[in-house]
């Protein structure tokens, strides 16, 4: 689905991300972890073909990222932005049926583009605000909108900046739940995350940043262990198998 | 959604057929007075009041209803692109460039040179060229960034009003009153050859501005998210400061700065039918028309036989109506 071949990615001097070597499959749901400014977002934008790479070649389905034009890559890969504000009264499934813009060319969206933004509401159980003005929303109800305008999106490669920032246990349990069945349905998707436990119970293959520098990866069983976290994260871990067969990791007080 | 497209192309529909009748109605009243029913039969026949309609009254509510509506869709535009409901046609520096043009002219050169032509040339080309700069300083690398944008569009603007100012300075008593009647906006000098000159920069301009209204839709999630949307970005963000400066440099050459048209406008647009621009733009320039052509016949028929600037007319029942509008729907729009 998508190559990157030694993709490093620099600000004047400084290096935000540095030689990355990964190839993602089709259907699998990867998982970016690192501590604050370790380069997951500065990965995730790379990928999108926002921001062009200082080294290196990222290819979509073989073919070099920047020579798709906009809009055709627009239908290939969606791209979910942490933080968002917008000033004007749109409702939530105005929101929402701006996923269909890739594939107006500048005509009315049908009743069906209309069918499917209502379909990708009801899938984050955002039905209920439909007709809300989005600027009201609370910042949960908004994420879930933003996710259902990247599914009107329909992409082949979803792109998720923690996705499951201010959301509760049930809507992030619900959210990932969706990008696993998206994955089993052959669409890939790769998420930036904080919270190493949903990473754990959800990732298929976890990429363990540092300073913008791969540190492990690999399926989160060899990824979420003690050394490896403990030395990316600087404090000690304590990591333990949970019940359901995946690591189960929290910081430790006591230095082991 | 669908329902409130339907309400969107009733708006509309409303707004396009009251434009006309604003238009005979405004083209009626005055010094003469003409019924509005009766303006076709007049024209028909040629009776009493048709030389008034058709050399004075004509041309002044045509021109009047351009400068409206490009006013206000420049300003739904920069809106947009600024995201940002306060953003007003002048933040890019075209009508502070166009006044320091037409001040420059009257001040340095005398008003009365090279005809009615000369003024409103120094004011275009001064206003274009000031949007120019603008942005040639914002631009790095073939990228605009929105905010350097609105940073040297500021610069530029005080840049622009101290020597407005200068030239306020310098200006004896007659070309004091010539420069403040100017800045204060009006459709006295409304003639036919202006409205030919005008007209087609605003067809231009305005369907150059509509084509954007979809684009302007995703560049309200954010920069990059628009870009993730498909659109194009550097592309949007040039067309619509072309547009603008085309229409904002027409509209102030023809009448000089009229405030508030372009602020104001558009959030009645949103406030009655919501905040896609494929409906808030066409609705902003068939309001502004309507908006500007209204005011005009105030501004002429209040002090009759004197004529108040229209540019005082927007300002005085823009500003409360602003403030009204910010206190009775803060919540709904600005949260």
């Amino acid at each position: 689905m998508i190559e990157l071949e030694g993709v490093g990615y620099r600000i004047g001097k400084n290096w935000l991300v540095r030689d990355i070597n990964i190839t993602i499959e089709k259907g699998m749901l990867w998982g970016f972890v690192g501590p604050n400014g370790a380069g997951k977002s500065t990965l995730l934008r790379l990928i999108s073909g926002e921001l062009l790479p200082t080294t290196g070649e990222i290819r979509l389905l073989g073919t070099p990222i920047h020579s798709y034009a906009p809009q055709k890559l627009a239908r290939l890969r969606a791209y979910l932005q942490q933080k968002r504000d917008i000033n004007f009264p749109f409702t939530s499934l105005e929101i929402a049926l701006f996923g269909r813009h890739p594939y107006l060319n500048g005509t009315k969206e049908t009743t069906a583009d209309l069918l499917i933004a209502k379909e990708a509401l009801r899938q984050v159980e955002a039905q209920m605000f439909t007709e809300r003005l989005y600027p009201t929303l609370s910042g949960g109800e908004a994420s879930r909108v933003d996710v259902a305008r990247i599914l009107t999106q329909a992409p082949d490669l979803f792109l998720l900046d923690e996705p499951t920032n201010h959301l509760d246990p049930r809507h992030q349990v619900q959210i990932l739940n969706l990008c696993k069945t998206i994955c089993r349905h052959g669409k890939t998707a790769i998420t930036a995350i904080h919270d190493l436990n949903l990473a754990s119970m959800y990732a298929d293959h976890l990429l363990l940043l540092k300073n913008g520098v791969s540190v492990a990866c690999g399926p989160p069983k060899k990824v979420l262990t003690l050394g490896l976290l403990s030395e990316t994260y600087g404090i000690p871990f304590e990591v333990l198998p949970h019940p359901d067969g995946y690591p189960w990791v929290m910081p430790s007080l006591n230095p082991s | 959604m669908f329902v409130s497209m339907q309400k969107r192309t009733k708006i509309l529909l409303t707004l396009i057929g009251l434009l006309p009748v604003s238009m005979c109605v405004a083209a009626g009243i005055g010094a003469y007075q003409i019924l509005p029913w009766r303006i076709p039969e007049i024209l028909f026949f040629r009776e009493n009041g048709f030389a008034v309609l058709v050399h004075v009254r004509f041309p002044r509510v045509v021109l009047s209803a351009a400068v409206g509506a490009m006013l206000a869709i420049s300003g739904a535009t920069l809106q947009g692109i600024f995201r940002n409901p306060l953003a007003d046609p002048g933040l890019i520096g075209v009508t502070a460039g166009a006044g320091l043009g037409a001040t420059l002219w009257i001040v340095l050169i005398g008003g009365g040179a090279l005809g009615v032509w000369g003024l409103p040339i120094a004011a275009f080309g001064c206003g274009v060229l000031v949007t120019i700069a603008v942005w040639k300083i914002a631009e790095e690398q073939g990228r605009v960034r929105t905010l350097t944008l609105l940073l040297a569009g500021i610069a530029l603007n005080s840049f622009a009003g101290a020597g407005i100012g200068l030239m306020t300075f310098l200006a004896d008593d007659e070309e004091l009153r010539s420069l403040t009647f100017w800045l204060l906006g009006g459709f006295g000098g409304a003639t036919w050859p202006v409205v030919f000159i005008t007209l087609p920069i605003a067809i231009i301009g305005l369907s150059v501005l509509l084509r954007q209204a979809a684009a302007l839709n995703a560049m309200s999630l954010g920069e990059s998210e628009a870009y993730h949307l498909g659109v194009s970005t550097e592309t949007l963000k040039r067309w619509s400061v072309f547009g603008v400066a085309l229409t904002v440099g027409a509209a102030v050459s023809a009448a000089g700065g009229i405030g508030f048209v372009g602020l104001v406008v558009p959030h009645l647009l949103r406030l009655l039918g919501g905040a896609d621009h494929r409906y808030v733009l066409p609705g902003s320039a068939v309001g502004g028309a309507i908006l500007l052509v209204s005011a005009d016949l105030f501004s002429r028929t209040v002090v009759a036989p004197a004529e108040l600037p229209v540019g005082i007319v927007t300002a005085l029942i823009g500003g409360p109506f602003f403030l009204w509008l910010l206190l009775r729907f803060k919540r709904e729009v600005f949260l």
